[in-house]
């Protein structure tokens, strides 16, 4: 049991993939102009990592190793779709802000990084908590970001104004912004890092 | 008498040249166009050229405190980069404009990459770029000159880019900062003071102002005009941040090549952007554009341009 919390907790914190292992940062910088899209593609790429995490886990006996990774995609290609139609028949504005980047989970390497990684190589339990963590990892990552970016590049969180009379700081809104906050974040859990040890 | 013969490595022959002392003159050799600028534009000049500068040292001291480094304030060089982001702005900008633009530029555009002499970027223009992506607003807002109060005017590079013709302002206006435009840019005769200082003591070599300044003539001269051959080249280089990119950032020590082989090819590239942007870009200024994508190309120019070591193949 204890094996199973630590395999959950990883993601979150010791192995966050956005800012310890640097996995999937191409929808992180794309989408991260506001809360609630870093939040939608939080839920969706936990998801589809977390059906993939299961199903690869599941049959990883009988996939022959030499074309593993085509059997992966196809796996994970599935969840998109369903996380993919599902978005546009529930929420269609989320669709629409998110664009191109819901289908291109398919080829986030954090979801293929974990099957490959972990899923092929545990059973189910461990997978299952394994992508729950990562998942919820990479969301509350999204969210980090996308909230720096949306208070200072639009003056708001989830579409509220916080204060009056601040000026925007339009760079954040841009994706060198996304650069900047990125960057400056990675710096900032590398020092915390460095202190611990 | 024994004690004659000190034997020590090389070097052998010290100058008194140093870190500081240049940084110092380089200051000094600013001033004449900031006196221009408070002189064209009022005291407005004066007061956000003072406040980029504290916020600059403020900022340098404040990062080196908390990161534990050797406080290097008083080497004048975050004096340079608040004097040089101040000279890029427009006089009229709220004053939490510059200081926000210098402690990007200091915290952002050096620190970080590890201060002095690690900087990849030129630190004033990395704030000025910031400044201008955040808050074009206030950026491109320009005060006419000795008019010392709200009415705007627009830069002749932006008046040429949105198609008005520009009769009333001859090149000897240009020359002496009689227009709309940032701080430290409009006077041309009070920055060739300051750039012939620097020249004299060597401080500057003259490869890449003159290959800058000439690459955006020639290109400038060729395709300015409807016509080939037809562009005003005097225009262009009187105009806009031209001479004050070309002595004053492009000659930043730490972010240009080395070799003249490279700072021409540099310069080059510099008047080539600038040129670029100016005529079919979407800015009407891009001096600190093309300086700053020159900088990222400066470690592969280093490298193609290396001297060869003496006896060497």
């Amino acid at each position: 049991m204890r094996n199973l919390i630590k395999e959950f907790t990883k993601g979150i914190i010791k192995e966050n993939p956005t800012f310890v292992l640097i996995l999937g940062l191409c929808p992180t910088l794309a989408v991260s102009v506001s809360v609630a899209n870093g939040i939608g593609m939080g839920i969706a790429a936990t998801f589809v990592l977390l059906g993939s995490s299961i199903i690869v886990s599941l049959i990883r006996d009988f996939i022959p190793g030499k074309i593993r990774i085509p059997c992966y995609i196809v796996i994970i290609a599935t969840f998109v779709t369903i996380a993919e139609l599902c978005m546009k028949a529930y929420s269609p504005a989320l669709d629409r802000a998110l664009g191109i980047y819901v289908p291109l989970i398919v080829v986030n390497c954090m979801v293929l990084g974990r099957a490959e990684a972990f899923a092929c190589k545990n059973n189910l339990s461990r997978s299952f908590f394994d992508g729950l963590g990562m998942g919820i990892g990479f969301t509350l990552a999204l969210i980090l970001i996308s909230a720096i970016r949306e208070f200072l590049g639009s003056g708001q969180i989830l579409g509220h104004t916080l204060f009056q009379g601040f000026h925007p700081v339009f760079v954040f809104g841009m994706p060198s912004g996304a650069l900047l906050v990125i960057g400056l974040l990675l710096g900032f859990f590398n020092l915390l890092k460095d202190k611990k040890t | 008498m024994r004690n004659n013969l000190i034997v020590s490595g090389s070097p052998h022959i010290h100058k008194q040249e140093s870190v500081c002392r240049i940084m110092w003159t380089v200051v000094l050799s600013t001033i004449p166009a900031g006196i221009a600028g408070v002189i064209i534009f009022g005291l407005d000049a004066l007061w956000v050229t003072l406040v980029a500068v504290i916020a600059a040292v403020l900022t340098e001291a404040v990062f080196e405190i908390l990161s534990k480094k050797k406080i290097t304030v008083m080497d004048g060089s975050a004096v340079i980069t608040g004097i040089l982001l101040a000279y890029n702005l427009p006089s009229n900008v709220p004053l939490w404009l510059p200081i926000v633009g210098a402690v990007f530029s200091i915290a952002i555009g050096k620190q970080v990459f590890g201060g002095l002499g690690q900087n990849i970027f030129n630190p004033a223009l990395v704030g000025r770029v910031f400044l201008m992506a955040s808050w074009p607003k206030y950026m491109t807002t320009f005060i006419k000159p000795f008019s010392y109060d709200a009415i705007t005017s627009a830069t002749p590079l932006a008046a040429l880019k949105e198609g008005k013709i520009l009769e009333h302002i001859s090149y000897l206006d240009l020359f002496l900062g009689k227009r709309g435009g940032c701080i430290g840019e409009v006077c041309i005769l009070a920055l060739l003071i300051g750039a012939a200082i620097l020249l004299y003591k060597g401080y500057i070599s003259w490869h890449i102002p003159a290959t800058y300044i000439f690459t955006t003539a020639i290109f400038t001269y060729i395709f300015g005009a409807r016509q080939l051959f037809h562009g005003d080249w005097l225009f262009h280089i009187l105009s806009g941040g031209l001479i004050l990119g070309a002595f004053f950032m492009a000659t930043d020590y730490v972010a240009t090549p080395l070799t003249a082989k490279g700072q021409i090819i540099f310069g080059t590239g510099c008047g080539l952007l600038t040129a670029v942007i100016r005529l079919w870009g979407g800015y009407p200024e891009g001096a600190s554009y093309a300086i700053l994508m020159m900088n990222a190309a400066t470690p592969f120019i280093d490298r193609y341009t290396k001297n060869r070591i003496y006896g060497s193949r």
